[in-house]
């Protein structure tokens, strides 16, 4: 009946394969062996999981970000640096819109100035060492507000977002609106020097004169924790945005790696032999660059805490920022300098240099913008950066186009989310494992009261066998073919795999060689 | 009645008024009767009943067997049920959605004339009137056999159609064996059967035996008529034997034979003989056209060779001599085969010649890598002397380091230092101290040439530790050298000058005196910065290091008092020493400390206790390890992986499961439909080679 109709067969049967690329882009932790048959319950829970995590990889990846921009850096002509390409060659070469986002702002009275931008990118904080503090809407220009505290201003940080802002004043820690208004002023905090804002767990970092770090939940506002560090003034403070871990620098040479949960440093780095003078981290929480009164640069991998790069600049750097996409800013003297790929190969010249008005007192690369934001001396310069900011932003999380409405409602969802301060740790994950030392101590008090251990493997006895067959040591001789099983095939795999990759590294060895060793026509006179 | 009467009114009942009975009745009873007389003759007495606990125990086993079947009937069901992912209850449920709109005309009746005559033609005509799809005959049909039912029916179709292929095979296969021997037998084996069959069939149904008859008559004239003039024959092979002697034999075999090799000669299609033609001109092709040219002058080296072979050559033993000296041995390749045999003669003479070349090549490409590894080499220091030139003035440790590695490097060490260090290094070279540090290897490695040296000492002078005794010295710097660090190790990692395009102009104002009395404090700190980082971290490892308890009391078993020491044995023996803690995560990390105390504020929102089927944590850890939440997920993976066990209708009356839906669903699950999930079926190999170990388990 229905082969009267006539059907088009599909050229491309079935759903679209997925991009390995992605696949992996979305791989959470690793498959592992399946249970034995025999524990059927089990088998079938741990397939089922399986294959709910395959499900959702393979739709993740399916669904991802179609058409992403793509990130383009500042390309020179033939022996010409990029770095001595000037911004006002830039501005020349790029659209209007472009163009506007170099600017400076002339503030010669109250400087020099700290700075930081929203998470979102699109407000900008200003705070002159003299008291000056305002905050604008930078691709507008629009002011928000503007004011002077009338006291020494050490740092300013947005909160969670731009309708609330903190300033570490002279003496105490203030909290303002973004009409200026006065909303807290926390005597807890004094002599706050330095400030870092974590914005998932809603908590305020601060890092005083006095050596305290301490903690603030923005959210209920109470004080979390209060550290001392016992290394004297603080006043070099980054936190790595993967694992909200916060890094001290101080004058010993040493960074401290510190969490709210405990009270002495979980990792203590000697990275320089003068003081440190700055640090970043970046954004995958891979690499950490310090800078020291050493005058050096130093580039450091901090899953293995070890120096990957080191880097000598004449007159040091005072001020680091780390751009989405790994571009390093650094500041000497009244130059910023930014560049590229500090952890790969090593650079011997900057990507681009600025010279700005007056020194310099704070970098910050905008987010999801190529612009760097430079606080010196004389005022504010924004500078264009090609190549700093991550183009494809997720709209959830921070959408720099977003309205009043999205805002709020932004507010509420990431309020509910909130991660709590005991969650911090070096390792992100750890939530996802088993807390292995009350796991243990269960066992064992199991055992104790079984009387046998449950988990352990059954021992093998050899089967009576008759004619003789089961002397001792023919006994012995079939219990040893069955020892160590698990231990020959993992033995087994690793020789496996150490023959494959020997062989891997012959062949390439060997094209190598074919590579290098092309005979040349004179060869044929050698004897 | 009679005896119900007898026996309402009390009175005993012999067996003899039974029997008397009988006796009126015909003679059909006899046999009742003997019995009866029997029973009446025999003495002996009754089993005595069973306790009623007895009986009521064999009642119970008896119940338990019955009920026990009845039950498990149940259990592939209840298993199924367990192991649903997800079970919709009430469980007969109606499709939900839209009705459709016949069952919502139900109610609906023709009204109109017209409307009524029409369901009368309708009805009489027996065609539907509600559903207008499926007539009464189509929907019986349809009741008839349900959808599982077909299925099962469906199965029962394949599995025959399957055996039957099978079978059909197996003939195949049988048909196929060449072995005339097997045929025979076969042949004989059928051949009785059929005979057997036939006279049965002769008894039972004669007329099919003449049909069958006959069938036979027909094959045995079909067999007359087919072609039989192989020699094979009985009558063949015996003309074969006499054929030597007799004329008249040998022609008769001719004849057949002959007759044979008409009947049996197949019909040959011309073929196409342009193509043959062709082929042959290709092969009668000389070879030596591809051949190189037959070298004319001996001399002219770029005459010689073959230039296909050398890369081939090459690629496949890179250590091998290259190939062209061999070749120049063979002088005339392409000439003539005498030649070539002449060659060959002088290439046993040559070999010898030639082997010697090979080694002596080889000896000198060796030579010659070693070479270019130490020029290499030489550069790179001497790169890393430059660039350390502006580092010197900041670390004196490096020249104390320097001076000292001078005096004491023993040269006996050198072969042993590794590939840090190489035999044609001269004492200047290793004058560089610093090695640049990349990887765990190359740590390790460092730690053992600092071992073959004697940095050991240098640290212990640094760090101010006393030793007095010089023998025990050696002896605690041996055992101390792998726990102390070198300061010379921390920070190693040699700097890249950077240049600038632009040259800084402000300097950096500094607020007041007290920041800039720190900053000079800062900067003339750096000396002392190695080594206090390096105290510190030793006392933080001795703080981890457990210690030693001693539980001596003195004057116990000897004498005591000011003075006195209890003895050595006594002291060895009340020592409680603890098992050394894991290896500290920076041991080999010489610039960093990583705490060792446990954060244990993440443990109130772990898990600690494993849900039921899960027996180790790794387990546990697999399946939780990805997010189920909507900021990691899409909508559609959510809602599935997040779908309820058990999904209840509102209001809908949820009805125990009925017998007959267990009668009727034997084979399928009671359960609602299943999630759809892709499902792995896991790694095929790591199963079988489970069960291998089994087997080897069991066969012990």
């Amino acid at each position: 009946m229905f082969n009267s109709i006539p059907q088009k067969s599909d050229p491309f049967p079935g759903s679209a394969p997925v991009p390995e690329e992605k696949l992996k882009k979305f791989r959470r932790g690793v498959k592992g062996e399946l249970p034995p048959r025999p524990q059927y319950k089990l088998r079938d829970v741990v397939i089922r999981s399986e294959a709910a995590s395959d499900l959702a990889q393979k739709q993740n990846a399916r669904y991802d970000l179609m058409l992403p921009e793509d990130a383009g850096f500042l390309e020179g002509d033939e022996d010409e640096d990029t770095c001595t390409i000037s911004q006002d060659d830039i501005v020349d070469a790029v659209d209007i819109t472009a163009g506007a986002k170099y600017f400076n702002l002339t503030l010669s009275q109250f400087g020099p100035y700290r700075l930081d931008y929203s998470k979102t990118g699109r407000h900008l904080l200003l705070g002159g060492r003299r008291g000056h503090v305002t905050c604008l809407d930078w691709q507008s220009k629009q002011l928000m507000c503007e004011m002077n505290v009338m006291e020494t201003v050490n740092d300013v940080k947005w909160l969670h977002s731009e309708a609330l802002f903190a300033v570490a004043q002279k003496k105490w820690l203030y909290i303002y609106d973004n009409k200026g208004i006065e909303l807290h002023c926390i005597r807890k905090f004094n002599d706050v020097l330095r400030m870092q804002f974590l914005p998932y767990h809603f908590l305020l970092a601060t890092a005083s004169a006095t050596g305290f770090l301490q903690y603030l939940d923005v959210s209920v506002g109470k004080e979390v924790v209060a550290i001392c560090t016992k290394a004297g003034r603080l006043d070099v403070m980054a936190h790595n945005p993967h694992n909200a871990i916060i890094h001290l620098g101080h004058s010993n040479g040493t960074v401290t790696l510190w969490t709210p949960n405990q009270r002495e440093p979980l990792v203590k780095m000697l990275c320089h032999q003068g003081g440190v003078r700055s640090v970043a981290v970046d954004k995958t929480g891979t690499y950490m660059v310090t800078s020291g009164m050493d005058k050096k640069l130093k580039v450091y991998d901090i899953r293995a805490y070890r120096p990957l790069q080191s880097y000598f600049l004449p007159a040091g750097a005072s001020c680091l920022s780390l751009s989405q996409r790994g571009l390093l800013s650094a500041a000497t003297g009244d130059i910023v300098q930014v560049y590229r790929d500090v952890w790969g190969i090593p650079v011997t010249k900057p990507y681009m240099a600025h010279r700005a008005k007056g020194s310099v007192w704070g970098v910050h690369f905008c987010p999801f913008e190529d612009v760097l934001g430079v606080g010196h001396g004389e005022g504010f310069t924004s500078m264009v950066v090609p190549g700093a900011g991550e183009p494809n932003f997720d709209g959830l999380d921070a959408n720099p186009y977003r309205s009043a409405k999205q805002r709020q409602e932004w507010e509420v969802k990431a309020l509910l989310e909130k991660i709590q301060p005991e969650l911090i740790g070096l390792d992100p994950s750890q939530l996802s494992q088993v807390d292995h030392s009350t796991w243990e101590q269960r066992h064992e008090d199991r055992v104790q009261v079984l009387g046998f251990d449950p988990l352990a493997k059954e021992k093998f006895t050899p089967r009576l066998k008759t004619k003789g067959r089961s002397s001792s040591g023919k006994v012995e001789k079939r219990k040893k073919q069955v020892a160590h099983e698990d231990q020959r095939d993992v033995i087994r795999q690793t020789v496996e795999d150490r023959m494959k990759i020997d062989k891997e590294r012959k062949e390439k060895e060997k094209k190598k060689a074919a590579a290098a060793g092309q005979k040349s026509a004179l060869d044929r006179f050698r004897k | 009645m009679c005896l119900n009467n007898k026996l309402s009114e009390g009175d005993k009942i012999n067996l003899s008024d039974l029997i008397g009975t009988l006796d009126k009745t015909p003679s059909a009873l006899i046999k009742t009767k003997k019995q009866l007389k029997n029973l009446q003759h025999n003495q002996s007495t009754l089993e005595t009943p069973l306790t009623r606990k007895e009986t009521e125990k064999i009642q119970r086993e008896v119940a338990f067997e019955k009920t026990s079947k009845e039950v498990s009937r149940w259990q592939s069901v209840v298993l199924q049920n367990q192991k649903a992912e997800q079970l919709v209850f009430p469980l007969n449920q109606e499709p939900s959605g839209p009705k459709r709109i016949e069952h919502v005309v139900a109610g609906w009746k023709a009204q109109t004339p017209l409307e009524q005559e029409i369901f009368s033609l309708l009805r009489m005509n027996k065609q539907p009137l509600h559903d207008p799809v499926l007539t009464p005959t189509e929907e019986a049909s349809l009741r008839a056999m349900s959808l599982e039912e077909a299925k099962i029916r469906r199965a029962e179709l394949q599995k025959t159609r399957v055996l039957q292929s099978y079978y059909e095979a197996k003939a195949k296969r049988g048909k196929k064996i060449k072995s005339k021997k097997y045929h025979r037998v076969q042949k004989k084996v059928m051949r009785k059967e059929y005979l057997k069959q036939f006279d049965e069939m002769v008894k039972t149904d004669p007329a099919a035996a003449l049909e069958e008859l006959k069938k036979m008559e027909l094959s045995r004239m079909k067999e007359r008529m087919s072609l039989k003039h192989q020699n094979s024959g009985k009558w063949a092979k015996s003309k074969a034997i006499m054929a030597k002697y007799d004329d008249g034999a040998r022609k008769a075999m001719q004849k057949q034979l002959e007759v044979n090799k008409d009947l049996t000669q197949k019909l040959v299609i011309p073929a196409d003989e342009d193509e043959e033609d062709e082929e042959e001109s290709a092969e009668t092709l000389p070879d030596f056209v591809n051949d190189v040219e037959p070298i004319l002058d001996q001399v002219n080296p770029w005459m010689r060779g073959k230039l296909s072979t050398e890369p081939m050559m090459e690629e496949s033993n890179r250590l091998d001599p290259p190939v062209w000296p061999r070749e120049v041995g063979k002088p005339g390749e392409g000439q003539d085969e005498q030649e070539e045999d002449e060659e060959q003669m002088e290439e046993t003479e040559e070999e010898s010649l030639l082997r010697g070349f090979e080694e002596r090549r080889k000896l000198r490409q060796t030579e010659d890598k070693a070479e270019i590894l130490e020029i290499s080499d030489y550069d790179e220091e001497a790169v890393e002397i430059s660039d350390d030139d502006e580092e010197a003035g900041l670390s004196n440790f490096t020249s104390l380091f320097h001076g000292l590695v001078n005096h004491m490097e023993p040269p006996a060490d050198q072969p042993k230092a590794g590939p840090g260090l190489r035999q044609g290094e001269s004492p200047a070279l290793l004058e560089e101290g610093l090695v640049r540090v990349r990887t765990l290897e190359d740590v390790e490695l460092l730690s053992q040439d600092i071992s073959t040296s004697d940095t050991a000492l240098l640290t212990t002078q640094i760090l101010g530790t006393e030793e007095t005794d010089t023998q025990s010295a050696t002896q605690q710097a041996d055992k101390k050298r792998k726990k102390m660090i070198d300061p010379n190790e921390v920070l190693t990692k040699e700097a890249k000058v950077i240049e600038m395009p632009l040259a800084p102009t402000a300097v950096e104002d500094v607020e007041d005196k007290e920041e800039q009395r720190v900053i000079i404090k800062e900067a003339f700190a750096g000396d002392d910065v190695v080594s206090d980082f390096l105290k510190d971290k030793r006392k933080q490892e001795e703080a981890g290091r457990p210690k030693v308890i001693d539980l001596t009391l003195p004057g116990w078993g000897e004498w005591g008092g000011l003075g006195l020491q209890p003895s050595r044995s006594k002291r060895k023996r009340f020592r409680v020493k603890v098992a050394p803690p894991p290896p500290r995560q920076d041991q080999k990390l010489p610039n960093i400390i990583i705490a060792e105390k446990r954060d244990s504020s993440i443990a109130a929102h772990q898990v600690c206790q494993l849900p039921f089927p899960f027996e180790k944590p790794i387990q546990f850890e697999r399946t939780i390890r990805s997010p189920v939440g909507r900021t990691w997920n899409t909508q559609n993976a959510v809602q599935k992986i997040t779908a309820p066990k058990v999904v209840t209708q509102l209001g809908a009356i949820i009805e125990p499961i009925a017998r007959e839906d267990l009668i009727k669903d034997n084979r399928q699950a009671v359960t609602g439909p299943s999630i759809n999930l892709e499902s792995d079926q896991g790694p095929q190999k790591k199963r079988r080679s489970q069960q291998k170990k089994q087997h080897k388990r069991k066969k012990n």
